[in-house]
């Protein structure tokens, strides 16, 4: 890479160079350049809201609306957007859809308006001293006066204008190298001095230290027009390249100007250059210097089939229609128009399309003039559209892959460096329309990677789903692993005395679960249900039909009710201890979980056959319940004995245990209640009560209450341990 | 609105230059100078080896197309075909049995170009894959070439001709192998062929190029022949049908070759004038090496095949067994012409210059 001093010196020394390929057509700019700009008068205009690269505004005019001249239609959005004018003072007779200037000729969002005649127009607003202020400010205004580049890309010059990076060289793009257009060659004519005011603003906004105009040399006209207006700016260089297409190429020009390249994917402002058309130089001037928005442009109506070729002041939004009935037309059998020119143009087929910021040119050929394309023969690799390729690409090659959809292949030989300009298709003597295969060819690449993004995006959802729910996974497995590992340390420490009274603990706490459950449950459950005979009493009156629902999940309950055996048995012996240590506090748990038996009060008023529509779900949720229960059992220990041992630890473990125990406990105290009778019952019922509530509301609240009652427990559980400890 | 086209055209609109059609056409007639002076020599069998092997090119262009339902009156006009039967007519030996060209021309186009897909489509040059099988299959007809005419004992018209190419036989008796003889009463064979004999007979090159067969600078007759295809190619040149890279490339290299060789060893090397005025130099770097479909398409690549061929034709020659190599010379370069292209892709615009080709 060359220093900014070498490229500047480069440029002062008025060298220029040249691009590989191009080819010469017939340049025809004699047919239209002959005179000066005639403006044009219209009827109706059909203005797009989408005339520019970026998004659209808001329409903010409605229908039977009077607008003058130069009202905005449209606000711009934030980003890239831009507003369109209105180009005539008139009524605003429709907004809604009409063939857009487009090669697809769809439809889109316009404001049709009804001119009358008055070319009534808002109050100029010159921001004469626009060198004092923010360039922001100035950008601001090319934003809100709708100026696009006019060279055909229309991209928002207010973006431009913004660079992200320094700027060492403007360049303006005066070269105008497709045939026939001669609508910038006669703007320099005619408006060179409004022109090069134009390049000032342009130039002070993006800072560059120099300024190059490239003209092509079969406009001497245009080139002494110009030298004349930019004599006094010694930034200003006029440069005169050969006419050779695609010359005016943003990155041709570059190439022929600074003998730089834009890097592949880049733009000009990465290699400190910026470039605007010509025509956008006098509507930037228009738009600071006289505070005129964009509302017109000039348009070259030219072609053998016209009667009279000349360039047209076209306000934007004119049918193409309107353009030909001005000029005069001699329509031959099945007519080609082409909006733009014969290289890069596309072919109108609605002559309502209208007129937009990025029209330079409406031609109507003979098909003496352009003939139709031939049949298509297969590629013979002449290599005769590698040579005329600009930017180098192998088209022959790129034809093969694009006919194979080998989109990577295509992307290997860049494909997307292909700026359209159709040079490979007008020399190719099998007469392959190569520019088409290659913008099926991108347009499937970008959909592809669309798609991709999409799918990848989707694929990255699943797989960081899968990864959360695998470490969620192993964290708990990690949890019960450590726990584990806790309460055995906790055993082989504590082994002399301590172990001793654990041991007699447990011994004595194995004794009692050893002998038949039923009567070792018979005092427990009395004090339990004496304690809970306040909260139940209304249970009572149901007591039989409970009988029947609580006899059935007994049976499908099965053999896991075994396990919950053990745990009753445990909880049981824990709530003994419990009251005997702390009466009143037990008195209090008892008034918390209260609330759980209100529920079951509304339950009450419920008939019977609800009662069992409730028990049949119980008995679902019992038996997973008891999945669960045994599975926590499982990984805690499998004998009894070691959950009593470990019980002074309070490990997690634990505290869940005291938790089921003490709902279980709960449980048994009103079953005991109900059946008076001291049976011992499977837990499955303790888990029924909750299932039992009908409302979600209902089924809250009891939850909250046993969540109160069951930490009591603990505390309860956590004072004996720490008793026992001692 | 109906006045208006309602077919939707990609740009560009409109082209220049010649035809694919146009092209085809324009090398047939690019042969005519080379063509002519092969008559002058060799007799009027060239013109009938041309009707021969023009016609069976196009039948069996014709055949395969109805098979393969393609459509015949619009592909047989693209004369791509009847090219191919021009090229493989003015190689083989111009009073070569009729049933020679019948062969070649029909593996050419049924094999080697139709059923790799047509126009377009075929890996090899299907002139000289014919000819190579011509030349494996019957090695003494292919290179029975006539002494130029003046040197030879019979006199052999167009009807001698005409019999000679459909039974063996001219009108007087004689078979080809007696039309062959001199004035001197010896069988002559061609230059090259003559010169590959003799020095493995230990001659010099001095000695052998005293013969009758050689004229100023390349083999008699040859030379002009020669000439003639150099003045064709210099059209096609001008006509921008052929870009100048193969044919400069395989002429440079042959040169260089020769003349190395000549430098370093006189007596049984050619001379630089003999290598590129005799046997199919010039009909090779201009008519058969550029054809652009199993040529290789990028220019620098192109640069490479055209050396490739001509290192190939200059190994044949010296040390291969037969006397010219041009056939499997081209063969063997359109071998390598994927390769090639792979590796000689152009840097694009906006690329680094550096891009290692992939």
């Amino acid at each position: 890479m060359q220093s900014e001093l070498t490229l500047l010196e480069q440029i002062k020394s008025g060298k220029i160079w040249d691009f590989p390929g191009g080819i010469h057509p017939p340049e025809q700019k004699s047919l239209s350049n002959q005179g000066d700009i005639t403006q044009i008068s219209v009827k109706t205009v059909y203005v797009p809201v989408a005339q520019h690269i970026g998004q659209v505004g808001e329409v903010i005019v409605r229908v039977g609306d009077q607008v003058l001249k130069g009202q905005p239609l449209t606000a711009p959005l934030e980003g890239f957007s831009l507003p369109v004018h209105a180009p005539v003072s008139g009524i605003v007779k429709h907004i809604g859809n009409h063939v857009s200037a487009h090669p697809s000729g769809l439809e889109g969002l316009t404001v049709e308006i009804e001119a009358d005649g008055l070319d009534a127009a808002i109050t100029p607003a010159p921001m004469s001293n626009w060198q004092q202020l923010d360039k922001a400010e100035v950008a601001d205004r090319l934003k809100q006066f709708g100026i696009a580049g006019l060279g055909g890309a229309a991209f928002p010059t207010y973006v431009k204008m913004q660079p992200s990076k320094d700027i060492d060289v403007l360049i303006i793009n005066a070269v105008e190298c497709e045939p026939y257009i001669t609508a910038d060659d006669v703007l320099m004519r005619y408006h060179s001095d409004d022109i090069v005011a134009g390049i000032k603003i342009l130039q002070h906004l993006v800072g560059a230290k120099a300024v190059l105009v490239g003209i092509e040399d079969n406009k001497p006209e245009a080139i002494s027009a110009m030298e004349k207006a930019s004599a006094d700016s010694d930034d200003i260089h006029i440069r005169v390249v050969p006419t050779k297409y695609p010359s005016g190429g943003e990155k041709q020009l570059i190439q022929v100007l600074t003998n730089r390249e834009v890097p592949t994917g880049g733009i000009p402002a990465d290699i400190g250059i910026v470039m605007q058309n010509t025509g956008t130089c006098f509507a930037v001037k228009q738009a600071i210097i006289d505070g005129v928005p964009l509302t017109q442009r000039v348009v070259t109506v030219t072609g053998d089939n016209v009667s009279s070729p000349q360039n047209l002041w076209v306000p934007l939004g004119t049918p193409v229609r309107s353009l030909l009935e001005f000029v005069g037309f001699a329509p031959e059998k099945r007519q080609k128009l082409i909006m733009g020119g014969p290289m890069m143009g596309f072919n109108i087929m609605n002559d309502l399309m209208p007129v937009v910021k990025s029209t330079n040119c409406i031609l109507v050929p003979s098909s003496s003039e352009l003939p139709e394309r031939g049949v298509e023969q297969a590629c013979i690799r002449c290599g005769l559209c590698a040579d005329a390729c600009p930017a180098e690409l192998l088209p022959q090659q790129l034809q093969w892959f694009a006919k194979a959809k080998d989109h990577e292949k295509l992307e290997e030989y860049n494909l997307f460096d292909c700026i359209e300009c159709g040079a490979c298709s007008y020399v190719c003597p099998s007469q392959i329309p190569l520019v088409q295969y290659y913008r099926i060819g991108k347009a499937e690449i970008r959909e592809e990677r669309e798609e991709k993004i999409k799918s990848d995006k989707a694929k990255k959802r699943f797989e960081e789903r899968q990864a959360r729910l695998e470490r969620e996974k192993e964290e708990r497995l990690q949890r019960h692993k450590e726990a584990a590992e806790k309460r055995k340390k906790a055993l082989e420490k504590d082994d002399s005395a301590k172990d001793k009274i654990a041991a007699a603990l447990a011994r004595a706490k194995a004794k009692k679960q050893e002998p038949a459950e039923p009567q070792a449950d018979e005092p427990q459950d009395k004090v339990a249900a004496a304690i809970a005979r306040a909260k139940a009493k209304k249970a009572e009156k149901q007591a039989e039909q409970e009988k029947t629902v609580n006899s059935q999940a007994d049976a499908s309950s099965g053999g896991d009710a075994q396990k919950d055996k053990v745990a009753a048995a445990i909880a049981r012996a824990k709530a003994k201890k419990a009251e005997k240590q702390a009466q009143q506090e037990q008195a209090d748990a008892v008034n918390e979980a209260n609330a759980a038996p209100e529920a079951e009060s509304a339950e009450d008023a419920e008939d019977a056959k609800k009662a069992k529509v409730a028990a049949a779900i119980a008995r679902a949720k019992a038996k997973k319940a008891e999945q669960q229960a045994q599975q926590e059992q499982d990984a805690e220990a499998t004998t009894g004995a070691e959950v009593e041992t470990t019980e002074p630890e309070l490990s997690a473990e634990q505290e869940r245990k005291a938790k089921v125990a003490a709902a279980i406990a709960k449980a048994k105290a009103k079953q005991a209640e109900k059946t008076e009778t001291p049976t011992e019952q499977p837990a499955s019922e303790a888990v029924e009560t909750a299932p039992e509530s009908k409302s979600a509301d209902e089924l809250r609240k009891e939850k909250v209450a046993a969540a109160i009652a069951k930490a009591k427990a603990k505390k309860l559980a956590a004072e004996q341990a720490g008793k026992d400890k001692e | 609105m109906s006045l208006i086209s309602d077919v939707l055209v990609s740009s560009p609109h409109g082209k220049a230059g010649l035809t694919t059609n146009q092209m085809m056409r324009l090398v047939i007639y690019a042969t005519i100078p080379g063509f002519i002076a092969q008559m002058y020599f060799f007799g009027w069998g060239s013109l009938l080896q041309l009707i021969i092997c023009v016609a069976t090119a196009l039948f069996a262009e014709a055949l395969v197309l109805s098979l393969r339902e393609k459509p015949l009156r619009r592909t047989l006009a693209d004369g791509s075909a009847a090219l191919t039967g021009v090229l493989l007519a003015l190689s083989i030996p111009p009073l070569a049995p009729w049933w020679l060209g019948v062969i070649g021309t029909g593996f050419a186009i049924i094999i080697v170009k139709q059923l790799y897909g047509g126009m377009g489509f075929n890996l090899f040059n299907p002139a000289m894959a014919g000819y190579v099988v011509l030349l494996i299959s019957f090695p003494v007809s292919m290179t029975n070439w006539l002494p130029t005419s003046d040197v030879m004992m019979h006199n052999v018209g167009i009807v001698d001709s005409v019999w000679t190419i459909i039974t063996g036989y001219s009108v007087e008796g004689y078979n080809l192998a007696q039309l062959k003889m001199t004035v001197d009463g010896t069988t002559m064979a061609t230059p090259l062929d003559h010169f590959k004999t003799q020095v493995s007979l230990a001659q010099t090159a001095t000695e052998i190029t005293a013969s009758p067969i050689y004229g100023e600078y390349g083999g008699k007759g040859w030379e002009w022949v020669n000439l003639g295809y150099l003045l064709g190619g210099l059209f096609l040149l001008k006509a921008r049908v052929i870009r100048w890279h193969i044919p400069v490339s395989i002429i440079a290299t042959l040169a260089v070759l020769s003349f190395v060789s000549y430098a370093i060893n006189p007596d049984q090397t050619m001379t630089p004038a003999l290598t590129l005025f005799s046997g199919a130099t010039m009909f090779a770097a201009f008519f058969i090496a550029t054809d652009p479909v199993s040529a290789s398409t990028t220019a620098k690549g192109r640069l490479y095949y055209g050396a490739m061929i001509g290192v190939l034709i200059f190994v044949i020659r010296q040390w291969g067994g037969y006397p010219d190599g041009v056939a499997f010379a081209v063969l063997l370069a359109n071998m390598c012409v994927p390769l090639i292209d792979h590796y000689t892709q152009p840097r694009t615009y906006g690329h680094k210059r550096t891009k290692a080709a992939r």
